[in-house]
């Protein structure tokens, strides 16, 4: 019998920091191997279990064509109010179950424009680090985001003001890299 | 150069010197020579840091005294802070839900599929 416990994820928070005039980079550290993590992004039975389905929002489509030329779309919706958020891409890089490089648009108007997201994923003992960079190609539309009816109230906060002002080493990727992990 | 608030302060942040000087300036007003000292680049380099942060209106600089004491402004640092924290928090809610579907993804069997591994046919 194989009852093997595992342990409970106890991941540090989503770090977020500007880089470069365009670039916002995002990183998350998840107890789970690599594979499933790629997994977890790219099979739309998984994805469509986390991504976005908060606060009565459901992935009502969630079509993905996994290879370099080939296009995904989501669609979320949100039945009390009748809402929907559409969005999708195509992809320009796969390197599983390392790296994706995908353009994204979202349909609304407030949100014109495209944006490059560059997925990374790192294992190390058991820890996978989760590198998101999106790169804006204009101030429109990173303003537009700010206009996502997805995301939530905002709370100014000193405690982001404190990450935000940390010192980090130049090179962004590295500089990121995860202490080391508690066994 | 970017135009608008958010824009230029996220570009007067996306330098670790300069998010250094912010931190210093946190602690209370200084001048260039005491902003500097700290800091392996020469002052000339700072100074053209600071500019940039007067630029973003992230700091202001005394206009009376000759060595133009630098004060951080909050203002700007409060609307990139509320956009960060608006993209992160909605982030981390998507990734709790990640750490659970990860979670259930390293369990050997789901409960409710029984099949026991010594005899597959």
């Amino acid at each position: 019998m194989n009852s093997m416990k595992q342990p409970k994820p106890a991941p540090r928070p989503v770090e977020v920091f500007p880089k470069g005039d365009l670039e916002i980079v995002m990183t998350r550290q998840f107890h789970a191997p690599r594979q499933h993590v790629f997994d977890a992004w790219t099979k739309p039975e998984l994805l469509r279990q986390w991504l976005g389905v908060r606060g009565g929002w459901t992935m009502s489509v969630c079509e993905i064509d996994l290879r370099v030329g080939g296009a995904y779309r989501y669609v979320w919706h949100k039945a009390s109010t009748g809402a929907e958020l559409a969005m999708g891409g195509v992809y320009r890089e796969i390197v599983p179950p390392r790296r994706i490089v995908n353009a994204e648009t979202f349909d609304d108007p407030w949100f014109e424009g495209q944006c490059l997201v560059t997925l990374e994923l790192d294992e190390k003992s058991g820890v996978t680090t989760c590198t998101l960079t999106a790169r804006y190609d204009s101030v429109e539309i990173r303003d537009g985001i700010l206009a996502t009816p997805m995301a939530t109230g905002v709370e100014e906060s000193y405690a982001v003001l404190d990450s935000l002002l940390e010192v980090r080493k130049p090179d962004g990727f590295a500089g990121v890299r995860p202490a080391a992990t508690e066994d | 150069m970017p135009t608008d608030t958010l824009s230029r302060t996220l570009h007067a942040l996306a330098d670790p010197t300069r998010r250094a000087i912010l931190a210093r300036l946190r602690q209370g007003t200084a001048t260039v020579n005491e902003i500097a000292a700290p800091f392996p680049v020469s002052l000339p380099a700072i100074s053209k840091h600071l500019k940039v942060l007067e630029r973003a209106e992230l700091i202001e600089r005394g206009r009376e005294a000759q060595w133009r004491p630098c004060t951080i402004r909050p203002e700007p640092l409060r609307e990139a802070a509320a956009w960060v924290e608006r993209f992160r928090e909605l982030w981390e809610d998507n990734f709790r839900r990640l750490d659970a579907l990860l979670e259930t993804m390293q369990a050997p069997q789901p409960p409710d599929t029984p099949s026991t591994p010594e005899n597959e046919s």
